[in-house]
C-alpha cells in the first residue's frame, strides 16, 4: 500500500529527464504525489495543503544534483521541512513547584494511564520520589488499573475509591505530596471526548485549581484526521504545555504527530513505544518525519551525493 | 468554513443536466470524503463512481444525485455483503454462540463486550464473559465490573494466567449451562507482534477443540478515530483469526471512522456494531445509509 515515496516522486518527475532545476511545472505532479503520500500517512487533509504549498515553494529553483535522482531530492526536502515543522529540538518537561505537578489528558484509550505509570518510573529511576493520582472515577477498574501498575514500578498511588469528585481526589493529592514530600505529583485522569462539555469542564476545573506545572496531551499515533480537532479543542480548554505520542511500536505511519503540532503549536515531549512500563522515550522530530514518508536510508543517500 | 450541510445542494447546483460533475464539487467531495479518513485510494474510487453514473444518466436532478452519491459509498460497504442488521439478535446455533473479541490496544474491546452482553440479556439470552485478557493491568477486574452491572457470568482465571486456557473455560462453563452467548475478551494487541497475533490463532484453535464450529464470528473492534493503520489491522487480524465482523468505537466523538469503507470494500467483512458511548446502553447496530450520511454532517 506504502510505495516509498521517492520512488513515486521519480515516476513523477519522469517528464523532468534533461531538465536541470525543480519547475513550476515538474513539480505539480511530485507536489500532488507528496500531498498522497501525507494523507495515507493520516496527515491532516488541511495540514497536507499547506506542508505541500510551502515544500513547492522551497522546491522551485532548486538544482537538481546528477548524481540523485530528483525524487530523492525532493524527498529530502520534504522531510527537512516535516522535521522543521515538528520541532527541532527536544522541549523538555517542566518540573519546576514543589511538588511538581503533572496532569495527564486525552481522548478514552489513548493510553495515558499506561504513560502515567511509565513516566513515575523514569522519575523514580532519576530519583525523584513520585506520588500518582487515581482520578479517573469512571471507566471500570480505572483505579485498580493504575494501582497494579504502581505497584509494578514501585510507586505510591493515591487513591479515593469512594469519592466521586475527581478535582477533590486531586486536590488531596497534592497535599498528600507535600505531605509526605513528593518532588512529583503524576495525575491519571479519564478519557473524554473534546465535545463532552461536563468532562471539558472537569479537567479544565483541575487544571485551574491545581495548578501544573505540566499539562500533557496524550494521543494515540494511529489517530487519523481527526486528531487536529481533537488537539485543538483540547488545547482551547486546557492550553497543554506538551503532547505525549503513544502506541508508536506499532506499523502506524504517525500522521498525527504532524498534524497535531501543525494545528496547536505545542511541543511533542514523549513518545510510547509498547505496553511495558519502561517502553518511554523522548521524542525526535527527524525520526518522526521519516517515519511519517516512509522513508528507510533515502536521507543519507542524498547526503553522500 | 464551509458549510457541510450545503454540500448535497451544491451538488445538485453542480451537475444537473450536465455530463461531467464540476471540479470544484469533486474537490469537496474529496476534502469530505478525505477528512472523514476514508483515504485516498478508496476516495478516489467513490469520485470516479460518481463521474461514470453522472456521464451515464445525465440530466439527474438534485435529490436523484444525493441519491447517487449515498447508494455509490453504501454500495462500497455492501457488496457481496450482508444487509444490515436490524436488531442484536445471533444467528441460532447449535450450543452456544461463541463470539471472540479482538483488536489493537485500547480500541473499545471491553467496553463493548460489556455493551453487547446487556443487549443480549435484553433480548432475554443467557451470557457468559471469558476473560482471556490476563496481561493488561486490572483487564479482568475491569470485565468482571462489566459483567457486575450487566448481570452476567464472568469466567476468569486471574491475571497471567494462560488466555487460551480462560476461553476454554468459558465456552465449556458456556456448554454446561446451557448458555446462549459466549463472549471472549481478549487483550489488546498491535497487529505487528507475531507472537501475540499468533497467540490469538492458538486461542481460536482450543475453543474449536471443544466447540469445533466455534467461534462464530471474530469481531474486530476498530477505534471510529484510526486513521489508514485500520487497513492494515484489519488485513493482519483476520490473517491471524479471519475476522467475521467488525464493530467501530467512539463515533459520539468528532471522527467519522471513514476507514471501515474500503476495509469492507476489500476484505468484505461486514460492519455489524458501533460504539457510541461509554454507558451500558452505548451501542448500535450498524446503518450503511446513517454512516454515510454522517460524513456529511458537521
Ligand atoms: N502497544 C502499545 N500499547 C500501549 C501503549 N500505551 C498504552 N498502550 C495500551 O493501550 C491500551 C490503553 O491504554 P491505557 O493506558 O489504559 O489508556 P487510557 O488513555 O488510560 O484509557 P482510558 O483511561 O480508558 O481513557 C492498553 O492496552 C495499554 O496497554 C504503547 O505505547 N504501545
Ligand atoms: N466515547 C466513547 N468511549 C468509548 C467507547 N467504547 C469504549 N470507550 C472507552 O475507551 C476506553 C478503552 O475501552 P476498553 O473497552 O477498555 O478498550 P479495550 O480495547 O478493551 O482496551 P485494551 O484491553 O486495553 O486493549 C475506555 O475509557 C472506554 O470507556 C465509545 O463508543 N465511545
Ligand atoms: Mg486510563
Ligand atoms: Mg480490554
Amino acid at each position: 500500500m506504502f510505495d516509498n515515496l521517492s520512488v513515486k516522486l521519480d515516476r513523477a518527475f519522469k517528464t523532468l529527464k534533461g531538465q536541470g532545476n525543480i519547475t513550476e511545472i515538474n513539480v505539480a505532479a511530485t507536489v500532488k504525489e507528496i500531498r498522497r503520500a501525507l494523507i495515507d500517512a493520516d496527515v491532516n487533509y488541511k495540514v497536507a495543503k499547506e506542508v505541500t504549498d510551502s515544500i513547492k515553494e522551497k522546491a522551485l529553483g532548486r538544482d537538481v544534483l546528477i548524481a540523485v535522482s530528483p525524487g530523492q531530492l525532493l524527498t529530502k526536502i520534504v522531510a527537512e521541512e516535516l522535521t522543521i515543522l515538528m520541532g527541532e529540538t527536544n522541549v523538555p518537561i517542566n518540573l519546576t513547584g514543589n511538588p511538581n505537578i503533572i496532569l495527564i489528558s486525552g481522548l478514552q484509550g489513548s493510553g495515558k494511564t499506561t504513560f502515567s505509570g511509565k513516566l513515575a518510573n523514569q522519575f523514580k529511576k532519576q530519583g525523584r520520589t513520585v506520588l500518582l493520582a487515581a482520578c479517573d472515577v469512571y471507566r471500570p477498574a480505572a483505579i485498580d488499573q493504575l494501582k497494579v501498575l504502581g505497584e509494578q514500578i514501585g510507586v505510591e498511588v493515591y487513591t479515593e475509591p469512594d469519592e466521586k469528585n475527581p478535582l477533590k481526589i486531586a486536590k488531596n493529592a497534592v497535599k498528600y505530596a507535600k505531605e509526605h514530600g513528593k518532588k512529583s505529583l503524576i495525575i491519571d485522569t479519564a478519557g473524554r471526548l473534546a465535545v463532552d462539555e461536563a468532562m471539558m469542564d472537569e479537567i479544565a476545573g483541575i487544571k485551574k485549581e491545581i495548578q501544573p506545572s505540566e499539562t500533557l496531551f496524550v494521543v494515540d499515533a494511529m489517530t487519523g484526521q481527526d486528531a487536529v480537532n481533537t488537539a485543538a479543542a483540547f488545547n482551547q480548554r486546557l492550553d497543554f504545555d506538551g503532547v505525549v505520542l503513544t502506541k508508536l511500536d506499532g506499523d502506524t505511519r504517525g500522521g498525527a504527530a504532524l498534524s497535531v503540532r501543525k494545528e496547536v503549536s505545542k511541543p511533542i515531549k514523549y513518545i510510547s513505544t509498547g505496553e511495558k512500563m519502561d517502553a518511554i522515550d523522548l521524542f525526535h522530530p527527524d525520526r518522526m518525519a521519516k517515519r511519517i514518508l516512509g522513508m528507510g536510508d533515502v536521507l543519507s543517500l542524498v547526503e553522500k551525493a | 468554513e464551509k458549510t457541510k450541510e450545503n454540500f448535497f445542494s451544491k451538488l445538485g447546483k453542480a451537475v444537473v443536466g450536465k455530463s461531467t460533475v464540476d471540479e470544484e464539487v469533486l474537490d469537496e467531495l474529496e476534502e469530505i470524503l478525505i477528512t472523514s479518513d476514508v483515504g485516498v485510494e478508496t476516495t478516489i474510487k467513490i469520485i470516479e463512481r460518481i463521474e461514470a453514473r453522472v456521464a451515464k444518466d445525465k440530466y439527474l436532478n438534485a435529490s436523484e444525485l444525493n441519491k447517487i452519491l449515498r447508494e455509490e459509498i453504501a454500495g462500497l460497504l455492501s457488496e457481496n455483503n450482508t444487509k444490515d442488521l436490524d436488531s442484536f439478535e445471533l444467528p441460532k446455533v447449535d450450543g452456544p454462540y461463541v463470539l471472540l473479541v479482538v483488536g489493537v490496544n485500547g480500541v473499545g474491546k471491553t467496553t463493548t463486550i460489556g455493551k453487547l452482553a446487556a443487549q443480549l440479556k435484553g433480548l432475554g439470552k443467557n451470557v457468559v464473559l471469558g476473560a482471556a485478557d490476563t496481561f493488561r493491568a486490572a483487564a479482568v477486574d475491569q470485565l468482571i465490573m462489566w459483567g457486575e452491572r450487566v448481570g452476567v457470568p464472568v469466567i476468569s482465571k486471574g491475571m497471567n494466567t494462560d488466555p487460551a486456557s480462560v476461553a476454554f473455560d468459558a465456552a465449556k462453563y458456556g456448554v454446561d449451562h446451557n448458555a446462549d452467548v459466549v463472549i471472549i475478551d481478549t487483550a489488546g494487541r498491535l497487529h505487528t507482534k507475531v507472537n501475540l497475533m499468533s497467540e490469538l490463532t492458538k486461542i481460536k484453535k482450543v475453543i474449536q477443540r471443544f466447540i469445533p464450529d466455534a467461534p462464530h464470528d471474530v469481531l474486530l473492534v476498530l477505534d471510529g478515530s484510526t486513521g489508514q493503520n485500520a487497513f492494515i489491522q484489519a488485513q493482519e487480524f483476520t490473517k491471524a483469526t479471519d475476522v467475521t465482523a467488525l464493530a467501530i468505537t467512539k463515533l459520539d466523538g468528532t471522527a467519522k471512522g471513514g476507514v471501515v469503507i474500503g476495509i469492507s470494500d476489500q476484505f468484505k467483512i461486514p460492519v455489524k456494531y458501533i460504539g457510541v458511548g461509554e454507558k451500558v446502553e452505548d451501542l448500535q447496530v450498524f446503518n450503511k445509509v446513517e454512516f454515510v450520511d454522517s460524513f456529511f454532517k458537521k
